[in-house]
């Protein structure tokens, strides 16, 4: 319990740290306004914008969760098969492999060109940037499984199907679930980037209007909007994780 | 084999019935990088309905191989293995086998575990839960069947794999050292424990260890194996009654299989 609570004020502690030397530098360096806002006024912005940046926020959060679930959606099936046959491993895994050599925003103006300036180019970026973590932690898990209870399933006579959905499935679990984990945070960022190449909604976009604008605290305050959405998504990740896989919780052990 | 048919069509010996299980001249060649990697040569053995037959060698003798030819996980190079009459080709139903690990699902409670097999053959209704209840009372493990693997010692999760094998009424029970990995205190009480099933369901075990302790106390036969590539190097009959207890393990004529066992395994010269 006193370590739970240790847990949660030290890292408020180290933040107010951080706010309170901005502060001060700000002031006794005299920053202009344009250049770097105090955090009162970034606060004084997240009050006064709440109603469009709630909007805003969830444009982005819509696109973040689709791409993410696209990804796992197409993602686990992809590594599913490259798993299972050989053929299609040796085919596709090293270009799978080595496309991940493209810059990832280099492809932002084909999709925007591809799937216009609406929802479906945030989700494809979106899905672009989270699905090979994906691929590449599921088929992870999946190859771990434990032999020996392959070997049960086998004289047991399981089926294909059976061996699949009772023992390898539930057995990569854990690497589905970190693959979900670095997926979700790529998702923001596909997002964002997918608003800033092109988009007339999403906190990404509204963060470049204020910018251009020069209303400094409303783009800090979307970079926070945008920073507590990202925590979120992991957040309902890890809860999910921990619904799915009660059992992770108790550690190895008991010699 | 045909000393046995003989003794049959004699009827020399009338309560002696025909071998459940036969392995004749049994050879497995494994194909590592090109090479041919002899693992055992010209095993044969046989064994009766409710035989408790170890094979006890080094570890990497083969006779783990010999284990997973007679559960059917692997091909033979040569030879036959045989049970009830029937020839071993593949996996067939009626086998429970326990590893050195305990291998149980992390995911899924004692109970779900220990259901594992009645559920892959479409047995899993309330009666099959309340035989999984039983054997996991047999083995000291009553109220333990919500708890998940991890939360039980190795010796519990071990009992656990050991109620998972049994569940399905296997006709052979194949047990590759399911105690070599637990504290030398816990593998004696899993010996008792593992007469204590035998007793119960009347199962046929073949049971792979290299302690020669364990491999004398729990069987009625011991099958030494020489190095790679295997052979028989001695049959040994443990004539002790069962149910044995601990004072077995103190009898002169125990040490004198163990010296036995010893000479055969070339660890006493």
């Amino acid at each position: 319990m006193g370590q739970n609570l240790l847990r949660v004020v030290y890292p408020l502690a180290g933040a107010a740290i951080i706010v309170i030397v901005w502060d001060l530098y700000v002031v006794v360096a005299r920053v202009p306004l344009v250049v770097f806002p105090r955090p009162l006024q970034v606060a004084q912005a997240l009050v006064s914008y709440s109603a469009i940046l709630g909007s805003e926020a969830w444009v982005t959060a819509l696109e973040c969760i689709y791409g993410f679930l696209l990804s796992m959606a197409i993602g686990i099936p992809i590594a599913v098969v490259m798993t299972y046959s050989r053929i299609v491993n040796l085919m596709f895994y090293p270009l799978l492999v080595a496309s991940q050599s493209i810059p990832k925003v280099a492809i932002a103006p084909i999709l925007l060109v591809w799937f216009g300036t609406g929802m479906q180019s945030k989700l494809a970026m979106a899905f672009v940037i989270a699905f090979f973590p994906v691929v590449v932690d599921t088929a992870t898990g999946l190859r771990s499984t434990s032999p020996e209870l392959l070997e049960l399933a086998r004289s047991l006579q399981c089926s294909r199907l059976q061996t699949f959905f009772k023992i390898q499935l539930p057995s990569a679990l854990p690497s589905i679930f970190s693959g979900a984990k670095i997926a979700v945070t790529l998702a923001v960022i596909g997002a964002v980037i997918g608003e800033f190449i092109g988009s007339n909604e999403g906190l990404g976009n509204l963060l470049l209007t204020a910018n251009s604008q020069l209303n400094s605290p409303l783009v800090w305050a979307s970079l926070v909007v945008l920073s507590v959405l990202g925590m979120m998504l992991y957040g309902v990740v890890v809860v999910a994780e921990k619904i799915f896989m009660p059992w992770a919780a108790f550690d190895t052990g008991g010699h | 084999m045909n000393a046995s048919h003989e003794t049959d069509l004699k009827g020399g010996r009338s309560a002696a019935p025909p071998p459940f299980g036969r392995l004749v001249n049994v050879a497995k060649t494994f194909q590592s990088a090109g090479q041919s990697v002899p693992a055992v040569k010209d095993i044969s053995f046989e064994f009766r309905k409710g035989d408790l037959v170890s094979l006890l060698g080094t570890s990497g003798c083969g006779k783990t191989t010999v284990l997973k030819m007679l559960g059917g996980l692997i091909h033979t190079s040569g030879g036959r293995i045989e049970l009830d009459g029937n020839a071993i080709t593949g996996p067939y139903p009626g086998v429970g086998v326990v590893f050195q690990a305990p291998t149980l699902m992390p995911w899924r409670s004692v109970l779900g575990n220990v259901l594992f097999p009645l559920e892959v053959l479409g047995r899993n209704g309330a009666a099959a839960k309340t035989r999984a209840r039983d054997i996991l009372k047999l083995v000291g493990l009553a109220g333990f069947g919500q708890a998940y693997p991890r939360q039980l010692s190795g010796g519990m999760q071990q009992r656990v794999a050991l109620c998972r094998a049994i569940i399905h009424e296997p006709s052979i029970l194949l047990m590759d050292e399911p105690f070599g990995a637990l504290d030398e205190l816990t593998r004696l009480e899993m010996n008792d424990l593992l007469l204590d099933i035998r007793r119960v369901t009347g199962a046929t075990v073949v049971f792979v260890t290299h302690s020669i302790s364990e491999a004398i106390y729990l069987s009625d036969r011991v099958l030494v194996f020489s190095k790679r590539p295997a052979v028989i190097a001695l049959e040994l009959a443990v004539d002790f009654p069962y149910p044995r207890s601990s004072r077995t393990r103190f009898l002169n004529r125990f040490t004198e299989l163990e010296e036995q066992a010893s000479i055969a395994l070339g660890v006493v010269k």
